[in-house]
């Protein structure tokens, strides 16, 4: 069980810098996840981490101790990487015992530690397959498996459910949730998968080219992003987020049509700011078909035409015409709408956000 | 006919010429070598014979009586040639594969400054004939004193081998994913650890093949043995074939008696290592 600390970490190849002096604190048994788009620099962070990558700067301390040339069997860490990387030429009981052959352990312990591993994991009656006798799935739990049976400070995930299809993820998600909440050590996972990242993880790590753009839990990151990215990020269907100025307490779109300026920014903006207005389609709903945010709900009603709906069985999101785009909103208890159709929509403004259509930060006080 | 019984009787007639195909095929490939066998066991009359003598009238083992029988009696030293070859053909090819190795890992796995140049150099040296070589080498070999020595040979036929064996061991070690090296570190291993345990058995098929072509290069070749070698001391059985030219004659069937004899090696160690160069091996590794 160990901390996990990283100080003004950077990577860069030759000229390219990838990852951009991020600061990080992990808590011992605390579960953090590493997400952002392709190329935003969580791999290589992890990959840092591992040891499988050199740090061109900065500090990676876990358990209070450097580890920046540390070769990667000396960290007492295990990953499960994307490829799943099994060894395949070894059966599914010599993938799972391979770490402790290496560390020359006595075969009675190792046989104790592969049967616990897969006691846990129910890869009992496969131990004598290779990996390419396996499925998807099979594979991705004697990964997860291996690393186990290392008993690690630290456990490294690296996309490990990106190759499995939607009905296995799911799956596989709650396995690794209970798996964390068994063995208890610190996890740091990495996805671009919001979704994965706001199920799993205690803490979110959000990252865009190589900068860390919000770390909280996956709440404050739902409810309070710090930026416009972080909106636009995370929570599925994303976030409405349109351009505006403020114009005399309202919100001026390019279309020239208007909107109140929510109150709690009235303090922060003043006439002539340039805003990015950002409602989560919750928060825009068929009146009568959302859910109130309660007394401090601030509803503004306007009549919009419909343009698409995609019927998910318990719900719909119903795509609605304003200043010359669709807005998502979520329709709860759903009626039937078809394209074209006039909608009267509640839209809950004490719920939006504004961020700095400059900077793209929050405007919140 | 309906269409049913025409597309089976099409598929049989199919089927039949696929086969006449391919007995044809391989006809054309062994011929060469069963006239060589054949050649070796029957008289010379016949082996000169116009038009040639398809179905031999008599065989005999005189030439292989003879090869062995000691010089002087028609005989070479046939055991001498062959311990040349064998210690040539086989250091050789285990150094190219040293080299081999080492390089095609460098190449696969490593970043460096001039990779691609460096790669493109090896592959030019294979342009460039043997026997253009032969002069030249000749003559610092001369001075360097390391004519008629297996040093010499060996020397020669590491060169000859060690692009090719990189090359082909490049592009095994190329298909084992990188993954599976940092795994075994993240498990435990040292980077030699991984490489021995992990990527090496993968690529073990693809060393293994590329360790029969530079056997076999070494142990077939003659243009350079032929300048390089003088004595019993380093002469290779191919050029053991030439002290079967005299003056004003060439003994055919011993010849080809000799001959049977290089080709049998070749063909056993082929036929041992040929069972473990099955592909496929990494299939499992990754996703899939």
């Amino acid at each position: 069980m160990a901390t996990v600390s990283l100080k003004k970490l950077t990577k860069s190849y030759g000229p390219v810098a990838v990852v951009h002096g991020i600061d990080l604190e992990v808590a011992d048994r605390e579960f953090i996840a590493l997400v952002g788009p392709s190329g935003c620099g969580k791999s290589t962070t992890l990959r840092m981490i591992a040891g499988l990558e050199d740090v061109s700067d900065g500090l990676i301390e876990i358990g209070g101790r450097k580890v920046n040339d540390l070769p990667p069997r000396s960290r007492n860490i295990s990953m499960v990487f994307q490829s799943y990387a099994l060894y395949p030429h070894m059966t599914v009981r010599e993938n799972l015992g391979f770490s402790l052959k290496i560390a020359g352990a006595a075969k009675e312990e190792m046989d104790r530690r592969v049967a616990e591993a897969s006691g846990i994991l129910g890869l009992d009656q496969l131990l004598d397959r290779r990996p390419s006798q396996l499925s998807g799935g099979q594979r991705q739990r004697v990964a997860m498996g291996r690393a186990i049976v290392r008993d690690p400070d630290v456990f490294l995930f690296d996309e490990p459910l990106s190759n499995l299809d939607a009905k296995l993820r799911t799956q596989m998600r709650t396995e690794i949730k209970k798996l964390h909440a068994k063995v208890q050590s610190t996890v740091i996972y990495v996805t671009h998968d919001q979704v994965e990242a706001m199920t799993l993880a205690d803490r979110i790590v959000i990252m865009r080219d190589g900068f860390i753009e919000q770390v909280g839990t996956p709440d404050e990151v739902f409810r309070r992003p710090q930026t416009r990215f972080v909106a636009g990020f995370i929570g599925s269907p994303p976030m409405n987020l349109h351009e505006a100025a403020v114009d005399d307490g309202q919100l001026l779109f390019a279309s020239g049509e208007r909107l109140p300026l929510p109150s709690q920014f009235k303090a922060s903006v003043g006439t002539g700011d340039k805003v990015v207005f950002g409602l989560r389609p919750d928060d825009i709903y068929p009146t009568g078909h959302g859910i109130s945010s309660g007394e401090d709900a601030d509803v503004h009603q306007m009549d919009l035409p419909v343009t698409v709906t995609e019927p998910l069985g318990n719900e719909t999101l119903v795509f609605a015409e304003f200043n010359g785009s669709d807005w998502v909103s979520r329709m709860l208890n759903p009626k039937p709408l078809r394209p074209g159709d006039r909608v009267k929509m509640s839209l809950d403004l004490s719920q939006a956000h504004l961020f700095s259509a400059e900077t793209g930060k929050t405007l919140r006080g | 006919m309906d269409q049913n019984s025409l597309h089976r009787a099409r598929n049989k007639a199919l089927g039949i010429a696929h086969g006449v195909g391919l007995f044809l095929a391989m006809l054309v490939i062994c011929l060469p070598g069963i006239w060589i066998v054949l050649s070796s066991l029957r008289p010379t009359v016949e082996i000169m014979a116009k038009p040639p003598v398809w179905i031999p009238r008599e065989l005999s083992l005189d030439a292989y009586v003879a090869m062995f029988s000691g010089v002087g009696k028609g005989g070479i030293p046939v055991f001498d040639y062959f311990r040349n070859s064998l210690i040539i053909s086989v250091t050789s090819t285990v150094i190219a594969i040293v080299i081999g190795m080492a390089g095609g890992y460098a190449f696969a796995r490593y970043r460096f400054r001039a990779k691609s140049a460096m790669f493109l150099g090896l592959m030019l040296t294979r342009t460039v004939p043997g026997i253009a070589l032969s002069l030249p080498l000749f003559f610092v070999f001369a001075r360097l004193g390391i004519i008629d020595t297996h040093f010499g040979l060996i020397l020669v036929y590491v060169a000859l081998n060690v692009p090719f064996t990189i090359w082909l061991i490049d592009g095994f070690f190329r298909q084992v994913p990188k993954d599976l090296a940092e795994a075994a570190q993240i498990d435990g291993c040292t980077r030699w650890q991984a490489f021995w345990q992990v990527e090496f058995p993968l690529a073990g098929p693809g060393i293994a093949s590329a360790g029969i072509f530079a056997f076999l290069t070494s142990w077939n070749e003659f243009a350079l043995a032929s300048q390089l070698t003088r004595s019993i001391n380093s002469k290779t059985l191919p050029v053991g074939l030439l002290d079967y030219t005299a003056e004003f004659t060439i003994d055919w069937r011993g010849m080809c008696a000799l001959a049977v004899v290089m080709i049998i090696p070749a063909l056993t160690l082929t036929f041992i290592v040929q069972k473990h160069l099955v592909g496929g091996l990494t299939s499992g590794a990754v996703k899939g």
